[in-house]
């Protein structure tokens, strides 16, 4: 072997295990909440309420709440993000006014969360008086969202080759119908990767539901968007800080299902890509 | 007999931002007719042909003075969308969607509102059939339209257009990526579009312009030199300077 050949193994190899690196904590974190919680996600765990302060019993009450989150911010942030970012690439001038969007979408993202909440809080909650509500909730989540959805879906409509915008102009389709037919079709990917991923952090986070939303304790069902809920990623917050002599793999067993209900949600848009994938190919 | 005149322009002049890319143009063309324009790049070819269903303005920076006149109104009286239908468009390289042969054909028809299943399918094959493709994709409609050849996608390219029924078909140098054997099919079928449509074909290869046309008219830095029959223009051009392009002296 000579040595451009012995150094390229060497330069492969190093990024090779930084690679590994990157991927190390995500297996590890894993491995080590499967390990403390599988044994206790049961079907009890996962069907039943609360009970003898949250000690015993299971998450149920929290599981539903977080999917009833998760489907509420969908509803508001998908619709607004994808219109939003359809009107900046297809249809916005270049001017002061669409840079200016285009620059506070981009600074919105870089937001903490715990600010999202104070302002869901204060709008939402105190102004609007929806109250600590799934409501509340789900708007505060929607907000954090968009600047995700709106970036991942301009990307996707930017990358869809302007011939084909030209080619169905050229045959008299109107503007709308260029969008829908000849650039939406194949930008749905890209879309679905960026808000699944946006809805993925929504499920997880903990601080734009603690003021809005969440509940500390509520064994029960919500009956209207103006109640509250419980929520995953509180109630393992609750569990793990608040709670005296509460089991450890109680907090694991909720962590994992939270983690598995993400996973899941990859994996319906996954399946969804794939589906898009051969019906148009590039 | 007098021939009809289509499509007429009236002190044309257009131009992008600061560079303009016609001066004056005034130019007649006649119904039914294959109207070969050749002439160096960036002579205002393909921005004529543009021009003439508005597809320059897909340009923000474009501008244009002057009157464009098709069947007797200013296409400004026409919305995009009727006067694209009427006037279609051939682009140089083979521009097709990645979707299947039947669905890039479709296409046309069901953006204007065509819903009927069985309409679509028979105007589909009557268009492949008219720019001679029907006969080599007739068993595989569902397959992408990605793997067929440069001068099949070509042929569907003028089937697509040809499938939303317009009066006037624009080609801007539509056989610059193809080989002989294609190029000379996509010849073949512009001389039996004839019957039905009126051609105007933007062209670098003045030889093909000398096969397939019938009048030629002959673009330098966006003045309209000289227009003909062809067979004059390339036998006796009047102006020397179509003389020198033609034979080859520059350009």
């Amino acid at each position: 072997m000579n040595a451009a050949k012995v150094r390229e193994k060497i330069a492969f190899t190093i990024l090779g295990l930084i690679t590994l690196l990157i991927v190390l904590p995500i297996i590890l974190t894993i491995l080590y909440v499967v390990k403390n919680g599988a044994g206790s996600v049961t079907w009890e765990f996962i069907s039943q309420e609360p009970r003898h302060g949250m000690r015993e019993g299971g998450i149920f009450p929290a599981i539903i709440g977080t999917i009833v989150l998760i489907i509420g911010t969908m509803l508001f942030s998908l619709p607004l993000g994808i219109l939003s970012a359809i009107y900046l690439v297809e249809y916005a001038k270049d001017n002061l006014f669409t840079r200016l969007i285009k620059l506070s979408v981009v600074n919105l993202s870089g937001i903490p969360s715990i600010v999202y909440g104070l302002f869901g809080f204060t709008l939402f909650v105190v102004f609007l008086n929806f109250g600590t509500s799934i409501l509340a909730g789900s708007l505060t989540l929607a907000i954090m969202s968009l600047p995700v959805i709106i970036t991942a879906t301009k990307e996707a409509l930017e990358s869809v080759p302007f011939t084909y915008r030209e080619i169905s102009l050229s045959l008299g389709a109107t503007k709308w119908q260029t969008i829908r037919y000849c650039v939406l079709p194949y930008s749905i990917p890209g879309i679905l990767t960026g808000t699944v991923l946006s809805l993925s952090r929504a499920a997880g986070e903990t601080a734009p539901i603690l003021f809005t939303v969440a509940a500390f304790y509520l064994p029960r069902l919500p009956h209207s968007v103006f109640d509250q809920v419980m929520a995953l990623p509180y109630h393992l917050y609750v569990i793990s800080t608040q709670v005296p002599n509460m089991p450890a793999r109680l907090s694991f067993a909720t962590g994992l299902v939270l983690i598995g209900l993400v996973f899941l949600m990859n994996l319906v848009s996954i399946i969804l890509r794939a589906h898009y994938r051969k019906k148009k190919q590039w | 007999m007098v021939a009809e005149v289509v499509i007429k322009t009236v002190n044309l002049k257009c131009a992008f931002g600061e560079v303009t890319s016609l001066t004056n143009l005034n130019i007649e063309i006649y119904a039914n007719e294959i109207l070969g324009i050749i002439g160096p790049s960036n002579s205002g070819k393909t921005t004529f042909l543009r021009a003439l269903n508005r597809l320059n303005y897909l340009n923000t920076s474009y501008r244009q003075i002057g009157e464009i006149i098709f069947e007797g109104r200013d296409i400004e009286e026409l919305s995009d969308s009727v006067l694209r239908k009427k006037i279609g468009i051939i682009f140089a390289l083979p521009q097709v969607l990645p979707i299947s042969i039947f669905h890039n054909v479709a296409y046309g028809p069901k953006i204007h509102g065509v819903r009927d299943k069985a309409a679509v399918a028979e105007m589909v094959e009557k268009a492949l059939k008219k720019a001679y493709l029907w006969d080599e994709v007739k068993d595989r409609l569902d397959m992408s339209a990605m793997r067929l050849s440069g001068g099949q996608q070509q042929r569907l390219c003028i089937a697509r257009t040809l499938a939303v029924e317009p009066d006037v078909i624009l080609y801007d140098e539509p056989c610059s990526g193809l080989d002989p054997i294609s190029t000379a099919k996509v010849e073949d079928a512009m001389r039996e579009l004839k019957k039905d449509y009126t051609q105007i074909l933007v062209t670098n290869n003045t030889k093909q312009a000398a096969r397939v046309s019938e009048r030629c008219g002959f673009f330098l830095m966006g003045d309209l030199v000289e227009i003909e029959e062809t067979e004059t223009m390339f036998t006796n051009p009047k102006d020397k300077r179509t003389d020198d392009y033609i034979t080859g002296r520059f350009g």
